[in-house]
C-alpha cells in the first residue's frame, strides 16, 4: 500500500467510525429529551431552603402525613430521620395524583417509592418534592436508599393505594 | 538491566513502593467485598469479626475507601511516574520532591487509616456530611489528594526540561497522556479539596456550628464523577501504547488517541451532576445540561474502543488471522497480561452502556441508588481498569523484580474467574436494581426483605459471584507474593510499547499545546457549574450540625 492510500484507508475508517459515534448519543438524547418533556417526568428541583432544627414549627413539615389538596389530588408530607421515615404508612386511593414533599431531620437519607419515577434525597436543610399517579391498588415500599447509619437497613415504610370507591 | 534502567533506579523505587501500598489496600477491600456479597447471600460473618470489623457498614467504608480511593491513587501514582520516565526517557527533575511526594501520600493515608480502622469514620467513601468521621480522616485524604497534584508537579518539571532539549518535537505519546491524566484529576480534584477545606475539615474540628450538606455533595461529585478518568485514562494508556504491542500489532492512530484524552481532559469535569440528579436544590435546567456534557464524554471512550480495537486488530492479522472475527482466536490469549486487560475492556464495554442508563436525566429515576449502580462500577472500575492493572501487574512486578511470573496459568485462570465472578455478580445486582432493592444496604439483615421473595431469589447468586471473585483475588495474591519471594526464573520483560501506524506528526501541531485545551476546560467547568455554585454558595447555610450515626 502506498502512503496515500494508506491514509485514506485509516481516513475513511475513522469517519465511519466517528460518524455514528456522535449519532448515537445525540440520538439517545433526544430520545431523553422527548421523554421528559413529553411525558412530564421531572426530577427534584430547587424547591427552598429550610432549617432542620426548625421542623416541628415549619410547615408543612410540622405536620407529617396525607392531605388532600384537591379531587383526586394529595400531599403526602414525609420527615426522615435516624432511622424511620414519619410516616411510615401512607394510604390513597387509587387513581390519586400525590406529591411526596419530604427533607430530613438530621443526616442525608434516601426516598424511593418502589415501582414509580419517585426517588430522590432527602437531604437536611433541603426541601424534596416530587409527584406521581397511583393507579394500580397495591402496596408501594419506599425504603431509604442512602447509608445513614447503622440502622440504615431498617428503614422503610409503604404507600398503600386502596380501591378506588369510584 | 539497561541504561534507561540504570538512571531510573529512584523512579522505579518509587514506582514499587507505590505498588505495594496499592495492592495491600487491594487485599483490605477484597477481603471487605466478600463478606458483603456473602451477608447479602444470608451468610452473616460480621459476628466472627467483631471488633476488627464492628458492623457492615464499618466494612463497607473499608472496602469503598481502599478499592477506589487508595487502591487506584496509589496504582496510578506509581504506574505514571514509571510510564512518564521512561517515555521521557529521562528521570524525574525533582527527586526530592518525588520522595516527599510519597511521603506525603503514605502520612495521609496512615492518617485516614487510624480512625478507618478503629470505628471512628464510617461514614462511606462519599463521607456526605453531616456524618462526621474523626478530623484525621479527612485531613489524611486531603493530603494523599495533594500528593496527587506534586506528581503532576514533578512530571510538568520534567516536561519541561524534556522540551528545552527537544524543541519543535511532539511529546511522547505516553508522557502526553500521563500528564493529560493528572492535569484532568488536577482541576476535577479542585472540588473535593475546597469541600475538605472549607466544609469538612473545620466542621470535623468543631470550628464551625454545621455543614451545609448540599454544597458538601455538590463539591463531591464536582470531583466525584472525573474520578472514574482519572481511574480510567491510566487503563486507556495501557490499552493505546501497551497492549497494541502485546497483541503483535501497532497503534492505528496516534492523533485519535491524542483527541480522545483532550477530550477528556475538558469534558471530564462539568458532568457532575449526573449523580445528583435526584437532589433536591439543584435546577432541572442544569441537571439536563450537565445529562449532555455526560453523553458528550461518551465519544471520548467511542473513539477509544475503535481506535484500540483496530489497533489489536492489527495484531490479530499480523499473528495469521483472517476474516472478519477470526483476527479474534489468534491473539496472544495464552499471555496472562494480554487477557486480564482484554477481557477488562470487554467487560468494561457493558459497564459503559450501563453508564449512559444512569446518565439518562429522567430514566435515572429508576436506577438511582440501587443496587443496579453498584452492578455499573463493578464492571467500570472494578473490572475495566482493576482487571486492566492486574494485567499490567503481569508484566511490571517481573520487571521492577527481576523475577519471572510465578505462574502463567494461575494468572490466565485468574483473569478468567475474575470475568465469570464479576459477570455474575454485576449481571445480578443490575437486575436486583431494576427490582428497587437499595444500594449501601445490609440487605441480608434488611426489615424489608420478607416482603420481597423475588429478591431472595437472587440474592444468593451475588453470594456466589463474589465468591468466585475472592477465588480470583486470592490467585492474584497467590502469584504476586510467589513471584516476589519464590519464583527463580530471571524474568525477561521489555516494557511494551506499540508503535504507532498513524504517528504524531500526522496530527495536527495544536494536539500538542496545553493552553488553548487548559482554557475550553475552564470554560466548560464554569458554564456548566457557574450557575449551581453560584446559588448554593450565596444561600449556604453551615447550620447543620454533625453526628455520629453508627
Amino acid at each position: 500500500m502506498n502512503r496515500r492510500g494508506n491514509g485514506l484507508t485509516v481516513y475513511i475508517y475513522e469517519l465511519a467510525w466517528i460518524l455514528p459515534s456522535i449519532a448515537i448519543p445525540v440520538g439517545m438524547l433526544v430520545a431523553i429529551a422527548l421523554s421528559a418533556f413529553a411525558l412530564g417526568i421531572h426530577l427534584p428541583g430547587v424547591t427552598g431552603r429550610i432549617d432542620p432544627a426548625r421542623l416541628d414549627t415549619t410547615p408543612p413539615f410540622n405536620q407529617p402525613g396525607v392531605r388532600q389538596v384537591g379531587p383526586g389530588r394529595y400531599e403526602v408530607v414525609i420527615v426522615g430521620r435516624i432511622w424511620q421515615f414519619t410516616p411510615n404508612e401512607v394510604r390513597v386511593p387509587a387513581g390519586s395524583e400525590v406529591t411526596f414533599i419530604a427533607t430530613s431531620r438530621d443526616v442525608v437519607h434516601g426516598f424511593k417509592v418502589q415501582g414509580t419515577p419517585v426517588n430522590m434525597m432527602l437531604i437536611p436543610g433541603q426541601v424534596s418534592r416530587l409527584t406521581t399517579r397511583f393507579d394500580r391498588p397495591g402496596e408501594y415500599l419506599f425504603v431509604c436508599h442512602e447509608y445513614c447509619g447503622t440502622g440504615h437497613h431498617v428503614m422503610f415504610g409503604r404507600v398503600i393505594v386502596e380501591p378506588s370507591a369510584r | 538491566m539497561t541504561s534507561a534502567d540504570a538512571r531510573l533506579g529512584l523512579e522505579h523505587r518509587l514506582t514499587a513502593y507505590y505498588l505495594i501500598i496499592a495492592l495491600a489496600a487491594l487485599a483490605v477491600g477484597g477481603l471487605m467485598g466478600v463478606l458483603q456479597a456473602l451477608q447479602h447471600a444470608g451468610i452473616n460473618l460480621y459476628p466472627y469479626l467483631y471488633p476488627a470489623i464492628a458492623s457492615y457498614y464499618h466494612g463497607l467504608t473499608y472496602h469503598g475507601v481502599m478499592m477506589v480511593l487508595v487502591w487506584t491513587t496509589f496504582f496510578i501514582s506509581g504506574f505514571l511516574i514509571f510510564v512518564a520516565a521512561h517515555s521521557f526517557n529521562r528521570p524525574l527533575a525533582s527527586p526530592g520532591l518525588a520522595r516527599f511526594t510519597f511521603g506525603l501520600m503514605l502520612v495521609g493515608l496512615l492518617l485516614t487509616a487510624w480512625p478507618l480502622a478503629t470505628n471512628e469514620a464510617s461514614v462511606l467513601f462519599t463521607f456526605y456530611p453531616p456524618m462526621k468521621a474523626h478530623p484525621a480522616f479527612y485531613i489524611g485524604l486531603t493530603l494523599v489528594v495533594v500528593g496527587t497534584w506534586l506528581v503532576l508537579l514533578n512530571l510538568v518539571l520534567t516536561y519541561r526540561r524534556w522540551r528545552t532539549e527537544n524543541p519543535g518535537v511532539r511529546t511522547p505519546l505516553q508522557a502526553f497522556m500521563a500528564i493529560v491524566t493528572l492535569a484532568m484529576w488536577f482541576i476535577a480534584s479542585l472540588g473535593v479539596a475546597i469541600e475538605m477545606l472549607a466544609v469538612l475539615i473545620p466542621f470535623s474540628l468543631n470550628l464551625v456550628p454545621g455543614a451545609d450538606p448540599l454544597l458538601a455533595r455538590t463539591l463531591f461529585w464536582f470531583t466525584g464523577h472525573p474520578i472514574v478518568y482519572f481511574w480510567l485514562l491510566p487503563a486507556y494508556i495501557s490499552w493505546y501504547t501497551m497492549v497494541p504491542k502485546q497483541a503483535g500489532g501497532r497503534l492505528f492512530s496516534d492523533p485519535l488517541a491524542r483527541v480522545s484524552f483532550l477530550l477528556f481532559l475538558f469534558l471530564s469535569t462539568p458532568v457532575g451532576l449526573h449523580h445528583q440528579f435526584t437532589d433536591p436544590g439543584i435546577s432541572e435546567f442544569w441537571k439536563f445540561i450537565q445529562a449532555i456534557f455526560t453523553f458528550g464524554v461518551f465519544f471520548p471512550s467511542l473513539l477509544t474502543f475503535f481506535n484500540v480495537v483496530a489497533s489489536m486488530e492489527i495484531g490479530g492479522r499480523a499473528r495469521g488471522g483472517r476474516g472478519w472475527l477470526g483476527w479474534i482466536g489468534r491473539l496472544p490469549w495464552s499471555d496472562p497480561s494480554f487477557t486480564a486487560q482484554a477481557l477488562g475492556m470487554i467487560i468494561f464495554a457493558f459497564g459503559g452502556i450501563g453508564g449512559l442508563v444512569n446518565a439518562s436525566y429522567n430514566v435515572n429515576l429508576v436506577v438511582h441508588n440501587t443496587m443496579w449502580v453498584v452492578g455499573h462500577f463493578h464492571l467500570t472500575v472494578g473490572s475495566g481498569v482493576t482487571l486492566t492493572f492486574m494485567g499490567i501487574l503481569y508484566w511490571l512486578v517481573p520487571y521492577l523484580t527481576g523475577r519471572a511470573l510465578w505462574s502463567r496459568r494461575a494468572a490466565l485462570a485468574q483473569a478468567w474467574l475474575w470475568l465469570i465472578g464479576m459477570g455474575t455478580m454485576s449481571f445480578v445486582q443490575h437486575w436486583l436494581g431494576l427490582l428497587d432493592m437499595p444500594r449501601r444496604t445490609m440487605v441480608g439483615s434488611a426489615a424489608y426483605l420478607p416482603l420481597r421473595p423475588d429478591w431472595q431469589a437472587l440474592l444468593p447468586f451475588v453470594g456466589l459471584g463474589g465468591t468466585i471473585l475472592f477465588i480470583s483475588g486470592l490467585l492474584f495474591f497467590l502469584n504476586m507474593v510467589l513471584t516476589v519471594l519464590a519464583s527463580r526464573e530471571p524474568a525477561r520483560v521489555e516494557i511494551p510499547v506499540a508503535e504507532a501506524v498513524h504517528g504524531p506528526e500526522a496530527g495536527p501541531a495544536v494536539l500538542d499545546r496545553w493552553r488553548p485545551w487548559l482554557t475550553v476546560a475552564a470554560a466548560l467547568i464554569v458554564f456548566a457549574y457557574g450557575p449551581v455554585l453560584g446559588l448554593l454558595v450565596s444561600s449556604a447555610a453551615f447550620n447543620v450540625p454533625g453526628i455520629r450515626v453508627w
